[in-house]
């Protein structure tokens, strides 16, 4: 057997690129041990002191405390209507399906610069104050096509005559779709659920504009840059959830592969 | 079948309703209110729809320069993201082996980390007190630091790259995957070189997901304003910047609207070209 011999350079060029894609994120990891507030050759020595000082951060912490509560309501949210989405696709018939894919597919492609705008004077026309439950809001919108994405793909894997089956059996449809379809898919409601949690717990283009006084964190993030002391232990915070946004991504992986 | 057409509409209604209350509705809003003459007023109370908007941003060029600029940049960056990401792609498909799957995790894990986290990384890198000036004046070759790295379209077009690329080896990896090695055989037997095998076998075969890849970072960084924003500043800010700024320090939400309008019109038209010469069907198999 011989795949096109293309020189085993390839493999170098693959590692090359892979130490330039983590340098910045081990520089990350640099500036969070390293003494001095700039980032600057030779360095200073090494501290853990910003990581303390984290742990004494009330708005620090606050601030992930918010994306935490926005990223886990959101993603439930989106995960729900992801999946009401997913099962009309996937086990009915009717005349505005290729509508409601499309309007549950576009907020991909709609800019977030455009759909924060959107978002913006929808709030201000109802008089909404901006708060956390308005940046919630819109990332339920973003995260829906990524959660109907996932959970079609399951439902697409298997048999509809297991429906039927207990259907046959006397079931009603209400009573079929709990004991028989909802345990099929859940794991794969599951890996929706964390992956419109990463998708809302980074977000950024839309939470600026839809944050009101309480930040989530790359909102705060982003507002403490200009205070080049504060920084180290933003950046010490950034490791660590990080750390905690890839245990997420690995659990997910874990959950879809199981079925 | 009752219970099954009942079921229907519990499953059809909320998410119909949530998408046409926060995606539809302010879309339709974000409308109107480019069609307003200034600010004064409710949003839902009545007033006179005027072009006035349109006509002074299709009359002053700079709106369209920038746009035109935003999708020159956004054009290099999926063309040179694309091209570093294909031999990755094709690592990972022909000569990773059994550690392809490995591999193509150890690739994705930047791509899982914050995004503003790694545009602020090459803030750090790019400043002129950060990593690389620092390094090079440590080192001696530079006395002076380099100003020229930061705060302008190159470092912008860069750091999207840096963004951009694991994402991207993902539909050319598909693509490869899917061709039939009996064809590699079928062309040496036949005598092809290695280089011809490729150029004539491998690469068109590949070509969907190349043209996917393409346009899954085109159509998004056309759009981009917040690595402008972190790594451009005033000198290389784009088109999503102007829109950013008309809502926030100008405060001038009409023309900002209309801004947005275009640009949501830009967009869609790419989708529609994108569509057309990539069969969308095809990828989601």
């Amino acid at each position: 057997m011989s795949t096109p011999r293309i020189p085993s350079r390839l493999s170098g060029y693959y590692f090359g690129l892979i130490a330039l894609l983590y340098l910045p994120i081990a520089i990350l990891f640099v500036f969070s041990i390293n003494a001095n507030t700039t980032l600057s050759f030779p360095m200073q020595g090494l501290t853990l002191g910003w990581y303390r000082q984290l742990l004494e951060s009330e708005a620090v912490l606050r601030a992930a405390r918010n994306s935490l509560v926005v990223a886990a309501g959101s993603s439930a949210v989106a995960t729900t209507l992801g999946t009401m989405v997913a099962l009309l696709i996937a086990r009915y018939r009717f005349r505005a399906k290729g509508l409601l894919v499309a309007l549950a597919v576009l907020p991909l492609i709609v800019p977030f610069v455009v759909l924060a705008v959107a978002l913006l004077i929808l709030f201000s026309a109802l008089h909404v104050d901006r708060s956390l439950w308005t940046i919630g809001i819109g990332h339920t919108v973003v995260a829906l096509p990524y959660t109907l994405l996932i959970v079609v793909a399951r439902l697409a894997g298997f048999d509809p005559n297991l429906e039927e089956a207990a259907m046959d059996l006397g079931a009603n449809y209400p009573t079929t779709l709990r004991r028989i379809v909802l345990p099929i898919i859940a794991p794969a409601m599951v890996s929706a659920w964390l992956t419109a949690f990463t998708v809302s717990f980074d977000e950024f283009a839309l939470a600026l504009f839809l944050a009101g006084t309480e930040p989530t964190f790359p909102v705060y993030l982003f507002s403490q840059l200009r205070f080049a002391n504060r920084l180290p232990i933003m950046i010490a915070l950034a490791v660590l959830l990080m750390i905690g946004t890839l245990t997420l991504v690995f659990i997910a992986e874990r959950v879809r592969r199981v079925e | 079948m009752l219970d099954r057409r009942a079921t229907f509409w519990v499953l059809y209604l909320p998410p119909l309703l949530w998408l046409g209350a926060f995606f539809v509705v302010p879309l339709i809003l974000m409308a109107a209110f480019s069609f307003r003459a200034d600010m004064r007023g409710e949003v839902l109370q009545g007033w006179t729809p005027t072009l006035k908007q349109y006509a002074g941003l299709f009359a002053a060029g700079s709106y369209w320069r920038l746009l035109g600029i935003s999708a020159f940049m956004a054009l290099i960056v999926a063309l040179i993201s694309t091209a570093l990401a294909y031999p990755i792609a094709y690592f990972l498909a022909f000569r990773a082996g059994r550690r392809a799957g490995f591999y193509l995790v150890l690739l994705l894990v930047p791509f899982w980390t914050s995004y503003l986290l790694r545009v602020m990384a090459w803030k750090f890198m790019l400043g002129s007190n950060g990593v690389i000036n620092s390094f090079l004046m440590y080192t001696g070759l530079i006395h002076e630091p380099l100003t020229a790295l930061l705060y302008n379209r190159n470092a912008v077009v860069l750091t999207l790259i840096y963004v951009w690329i694991p994402f991207v080896a993902l539909p050319i990896f598909a693509a490869l995957q899917r061709i039939d090695l009996a064809l590699f055989e079928a062309a040496a037997d036949l005598g092809a070189t290695p280089f011809r095998r490729f150029w004539r076998v491998t690469f068109p075969l590949s070509l969907p997901g190349v043209f996917a890849a393409f346009f899954m970072v085109f159509i998004p960084t056309v759009g981009e304003y917040v690595t402008p924003l972190l790594v451009g500043g005033s000198r290389g800010s784009m088109y999503g910047n102007i829109v950013q700024d008309f809502f926030t320090k100008a405060a001038n939400w009409p023309l900002g609207s209309a801004l947005s309008m275009i640009m949501l019109i830009a967009t869609l038209a790419l989708v529609a070209l994108a569509v057309r010469i990539v069969d969308l069907r095809r990828l989601i198999e």
